[in-house]
């Protein structure tokens, strides 16, 4: 089921969480909402689901519009960060309660219940768990109950609210693993939502970074990634370096010395220079742009060296190999391989 | 010198913990304050109810006008607290689950029964339906007495005991968030559903936990039904009313007949808090 999102606009006690906010999920894609704490990713998803209600603008569910409709009409999947699971009810009661609140005229019967959910907790690979209560599972083990809770009732959309926030890294990393496993073999449109640029990365068809209640980019991780729009989504995707720069002669000048970089179409005047720290050369050259070394630390299989470039004392990273002997100097000259130019400001 | 008394520190278990005379002192003080002032009354009702004989007991505990206060007091315990778990389900459902203006102010409020003197209480009751006043006579023309009859006891009851089930709910449902509701909510549950299933669950040991106390204040409230009763004997008098009757009458015997039942009460709601407690006492915890 495809979800469109249109020109919504979600204000809590006037002040606004959302603005304007438009947005595409295609049917069956896996998409992440992306974004620091209070970029309205979270009221976006809830928006979605109808635990809140828009301001203005509406919410389409393939045709129809769902802006009006109850979150029970929605018929909708979602997951919480903290599980939310009925802890005076087992494991199997969990599951399959979304089934079992149905009016008489669709409710199926006991047996095929108990069948549909003993199914999904095998699904979620935890098979023989049915009779136990919540507070005797793992988190791990208690997210993968409330996904399947989330599918007993066939949602339309699958909505997940940093499902993984409240569990340690590694369990984090397998669950991830095993959503995208759990999404390919059921398809459902999934939109979930993450502060987490790698688990957004790794795990989405397309990934929309937010920041303040707008969104900044809609894209597939790669394009994100490698053709971030807006000054925001380089410093937020990845890591990242930036200095203030001159556009001058159609050529990139930092205090008075050209640093081998064209300016392309780019007006002359005051600009950002971004890059990533691991995507530079180490040169020789004149135009190039050479710092002294203010620290360098080994980070795993990388040294990161902080450079204070020019006489402003700007200080950009570089990441080099650990071994590489350019790390013992304590100056050095480089030249960001892929760059990208933002007006100042 | 100086490492005797570190020896002496040593043989403490603990940083915090006493030595043993002053731990002996505390415990005693603290016992025998509780026996003169809990045990040795209670024992004398027990005593005094007894007195004359079990027969007597009896025969006070039967008699006409024993009789019609405890069915009162009963009776007002059974429209009381029902009315106020209905409030205070309500109140702190609204407290606990929404965001709303004067929240602040509605906890202070139900607070207020706690702070105001139960015969300000009955006080109030009587300037509001008395004779005097406008309700009062609007009312006893349409054949509604309120006031020296079961309704205005039942207000007052209820007045005096209002904040029991809310204070032990707000804080536990406060605690509990929306989250499991939302869950519900999303799985296709209705409203009632929600409340019966999920929310009512999750707060059942604390609201019975509220329920007790209500009841046992709702039984042995005396100030402010004091005042509305007007003490009909047979009529408007409920037990703790009866009690005092029978004592200024120099019916000693009976009226701590009657006085055991009511500590017997107090003694069995605390059994069951304890045992309340003990059980559950994780859940309960959460409300304080």
């Amino acid at each position: 089921m495809e979800v469109r999102v249109q020109n919504v606009r979600k204000e809590f006690d006037r002040f606004p969480a959302l603005h304007d906010v438009s947005l595409d999920i295609r049917s069956g894609e896996l998409i992440a909402l992306l974004g620091p704490s209070g970029s309205g990713k979270t009221t976006l998803l809830r928006l979605i689901a109808g635990l809140e209600m828009p301001t203005q603008g509406k919410i389409f569910f393939g045709d129809t519009d769902a802006s009006e409709k109850t979150v029970q009409e929605r018929n909708i999947g979602f997951v919480f960060q903290h599980y939310a699971l009925f802890r005076h009810m087992t494991i199997l009661e969990n599951i399959s309660f979304g089934l079992k609140v149905r009016p008489r005229s669709s409710r199926p019967p006991a047996g095929e219940i108990r069948r549909r959910a003993l199914e999904l907790l095998d699904l979620v690979q935890l098979s023989g768990l049915e009779k136990r209560y919540p507070s005797q599972l793992s988190g791990g083990q208690r997210q993968r109950v409330a996904l399947a809770r989330a599918l007993a009732i066939e949602p339309a959309v699958l909505l997940l609210d940093e499902p993984f926030g409240a569990l340690d890294a590694q369990v984090r990393r397998e669950l991830r693993k095993w959503l995208r496993e759990i999404h390919d073999r059921t398809g459902h449109t999934t939109v979930f939502v993450t502060h987490d640029q790698e688990e957004a990365l790794e795990l989405s068809d397309r990934l929309c970074v937010m920041s303040q209640g707008k969104i900044e980019q809609v894209g597939t991780p790669d394009t994100v990634y490698d053709h971030p729009t807006s000054p925001f989504v380089f410093g937020f995707i990845g890591e990242s370096s930036t200095l203030p720069v001159t556009v001058e002669n159609g050529e990139l000048w930092v205090g008075g010395r050209a640093i081998g970089i064209p300016a392309g179409d780019a007006s002359p005047g005051e600009a950002r220079l971004f890059f990533r720290p691991h995507d530079v050369d180490l040169i020789e050259a004149d135009a190039s742009l050479a710092g002294v070394v203010s620290t360098a630390r080994r980070v795993g299989g990388t040294r990161r060296v902080e450079l204070e470039i020019g006489g402003a004392g700007h200080l950009v990273e570089v990441d080099l190999p650990f071994d590489h002997p350019a790390g013992e100097k304590t100056r050095l000259a480089f030249r960001p391989r892929r760059w990208k130019l933002f007006p100042a400001g | 010198m100086a490492t005797k008394l570190r020896a002496r520190r040593l043989r403490r278990t603990s940083p915090t913990s006493e030595s043993r005379l002053v731990q002996f002192l505390l415990i005693a003080i603290a016992l025998a304050f509780m026996g003169v002032i809990l045990l040795l009354p209670l024992y004398a009702v027990f005593h005094e109810a007894f007195i004359k004989g079990v027969g007597a007991f009896f025969a006070a505990l039967g008699e006409k006008d024993a009789q019609a206060a405890i069915r009162l007091t009963l009776l007002v315990a059974a429209i009381a607290v029902p009315l106020n778990v209905a409030f205070g389900l309500a109140a702190s459902w609204a407290i606990a689950k929404f965001e709303f203006k004067g929240k602040a102010f509605l906890i202070t409020l139900i607070d207020l029964p706690f702070s105001v003197s139960p015969v300000i209480s009955g006080l109030v009751y009587v300037l509001l339906f008395g004779a005097g006043s406008f309700l009062g006579p609007w009312l006893k023309s349409y054949g509604i007495e309120v006031l020296f009859a079961l309704p205005g006891i039942v207000l007052a009851t209820i007045f005096v005991t209002f904040p029991f089930v809310a204070r032990e709910l707000i804080p536990l449902m406060q605690d509990q968030g929306t989250g499991d509701e939302e869950a519900a909510l999303s799985l296709g549950a209705n409203g009632w559903q929600t409340f019966f299933r999920v929310t009512l669950p999750n707060i059942k040991w604390g609201l019975l936990y509220g329920v007790l106390l209500c009841n046992a204040r709702a039984m042995g409230e005396f100030g402010a039904v004091a005042v509305v009763s007007g003490k009909i004997r047979g009529q408007t008098t409920t037990m703790p009313l009866q009690v005092e009757m029978l004592y200024n009458e120099y019916n000693a015997s009976a009226a701590f007949a009657l006085a055991s039942l009511l500590a017997l009460l107090a003694l069995v709601t605390l059994v069951l808090k304890t045992a309340l407690e003990w059980r559950f006492g994780n859940e309960i915890a959460a409300g304080h």
